[in-house]
């Protein structure tokens, strides 16, 4: 990896102190969870809402969101991506290191929130379960939003779409989107690893691994072929 | 040794976005010494520049810089260093870890020492560990350049180079031109001020509307933008009178009458502004507006491809 392109890009997404806006989601999910197990200990009633509904379907694609479209197309959006593209580094290394970078701070930020939300939950080992789906789905979401940034102009926007339409609604009314659902992916993952949690998986285990490997290694192939063919717009003189 | 080794070719050059044809059959070769890309805003100089520099394919032609194509090779970059026109730096970083950055991704054997004298060659080291955020515009440009020449490019192409810099740093900016073309370089930089290109370069290509309008030694073309005819809107009290006092005159190569006033075309710009005071106290005629009507330059360089 790159350390360079790496360590920059860190810099430019959690310097002077933006990491702050990484945190009010996982902070909502952890409290609100902490809040039901206060109110109400049996989470059978409550749990697969807040696991699923809440950090699953709301907390991590949307971090995965920020980040992963933020580590190239901030840098596209203000030209000073020219600096970068303009040395002999393989364009596979910068997608590379920045999807590192991206998938690197989800994990850590969303990890870490998932694992306590599900140690409060149910358990530690459903905690762990939690944050080893959410590592996957990291990675899967990291590199399908670094690729919506080099092929489109509004990477946010489609990324929404994908989330709130085709995870969020359609996933609820049509089966057969399940299976080009990241969160469902990390539903089954976490489901499979604790067997009889509050969370139940509607998609076999091979299928969501394969699945979420075939989103990672797309995503990324196709952001290297599109940074291939990166063309400097804006003005013409 | 290969002549393609040291010299930036293109042939029969095209780029068109949808029907808007930005370059135009442009056929140049370009080698060791400074050559100014000159041309009016619009003309096509940034879409070549970026074609040069590999970030833009042309829709037509060929294009190779040392023998190689330049469009998806990164290798290129190895001796290519390029400075768009686009200002944005990394803000949060300083001068030196931008340039550093820059060495590093050059794979360079020393970076730092790379770093130190490429920062002291654009005479930022008083500034070097402050962060770009707090740059003005010209030690931005400046910091740009310093990166661009980090690891001595052969080939160094630059976009208005001289955008946002005061005169000892305009001064400063050709020396350096100079001294990286004396080395053997490649330099082409675009401006659209005739004054920077005649300073800084003996050889010019031209551009004009997408199309390389005239090429070769600046001083041939600028005796020929000197020269051409300048026209004039001129509103008087009586515009035939004045019409025919200022045909007997030897600067004015024709008068129009038309109803918004006197168009004049006059071979000698200083000679007729004298005379034009002169002529109309004489006749008892009163001046009420004179205005250049072609002194923008995409005027001068329109006259360049004029038929």
């Amino acid at each position: 990896m790159n350390t360079t392109i790496a360590s920059i890009t860190a810099r430019a997404l959690l310097g002077r102190r933006r990491f702050l806006l990484l945190l009010p989601l996982p902070l909502l999910l952890v409290g609100l969870t902490a809040l039901a197990h206060g109110l109400h200990p049996d989470p059978s009633k409550w749990g697969e809402p807040v696991v699923a509904g809440l950090g699953f379907a709301v907390v991590l694609p949307m971090i995965a969101l920020v980040l992963g479209t933020g580590v190239l197309g901030a840098e596209i959006d203000d030209g000073t991506i020219v600096h970068v593209l303009a040395t002999p580094v393989s364009r596979r290394d910068i997608v590379l290191a920045k999807l590192a970078v991206a998938a690197g701070i989800t994990t850590a930020v969303g990890a870490v929130a998932m694992f306590v939300t599900g140690a409060i939950v149910e358990s530690v080992r459903f905690g762990l379960g939690l944050a080893v789906a959410c590592a996957v789905a990291s990675i899967a979401y990291s590199a399908l939003f670094l690729a919506l940034s080099l092929v489109t102009r509004r990477p946010v926007l489609l990324g929404l779409l994908y989330v709130l339409i085709w995870e969020g609604l359609l996933g609820n009314l049509l089966t057969g989107s399940r299976a080009l659902s990241i969160q469902q992916y990390a539903v089954t993952i976490a489901a499979n690893i604790t067997p009889g949690s509050v969370l139940h998986a509607r998609l076999s285990l091979p299928v969501a691994l394969v699945m979420s490997a075939a989103f990672a290694v797309g995503g990324t192939l196709l952001a290297i072929d599109r940074l291939r063919s990166f063309r400097l717009t804006g003005e013409t003189s | 040794m290969d002549p393609s080794a040291s010299t930036v070719e293109l042939r029969g050059v095209s780029r068109w976005y949808g029907n808007v044809v930005a370059v135009n059959d442009v056929s140049m070769t370009l080698g060791p010494g400074v050559t100014g890309l000159l041309g009016p805003n619009g003309a096509g100089k940034t879409t070549l520049l970026h074609m040069m520099a590999g970030f833009l394919p042309p829709s037509r032609g060929e294009l190779t810089v040392a023998g190689q194509p330049a469009w998806r090779n990164p290798e290129l970059y190895r001796m290519l260093g390029l400075v768009v026109d686009r200002e944005a730096v990394p803000g949060f970083l300083t001068a030196w870890q931008f340039v550093l950055a820059s060495a590093q991704l050059h794979e360079l054997p020393e970076p730092e020492q790379a770093t130190e004298r490429a920062l002291r060659q654009m005479e930022l080291q008083d500034a070097w560990h402050r962060r770009l955020g707090t740059y003005s515009k010209g030690m931005r440009q400046r910091a740009r350049v310093a990166a661009a020449l980090v690891h001595q490019p052969t080939v160094l192409l630059l976009d208005e180079p001289f955008n946002g810099m005061d005169p000892r740093q305009r001064l400063h900016m050709m020396d350096l031109l100079h001294r990286t073309a004396d080395a053997g370089a490649i330099v082409l930089f675009s401006s659209h001020i005739l004054e920077e290109v005649e300073q800084v370069s003996g050889t010019v290509q031209v551009m004009v509307a997408g199309r390389l309008a005239a090429s070769g030694d600046y001083r041939s073309i600028r005796r020929l933008m000197t020269h051409r005819p300048h026209v004039f809107a001129i509103r008087s009290t009586d515009d035939r009178r004045l019409a025919v006092a200022l045909l007997a005159e030897p600067a004015v190569a024709g008068v129009d009458i038309g109803q918004s006033g006197l168009t004049v075309r006059a071979g000698d710009y200083g000679t007729f502004a004298r005379a034009l005071p002169r002529i109309a106290q004489r006749e008892r005629v009163r001046v009420r507006q004179v205005t250049p009507s072609d002194e923008s330059l995409e005027s001068v360089f329109a006259y360049l491809v004029a038929p």
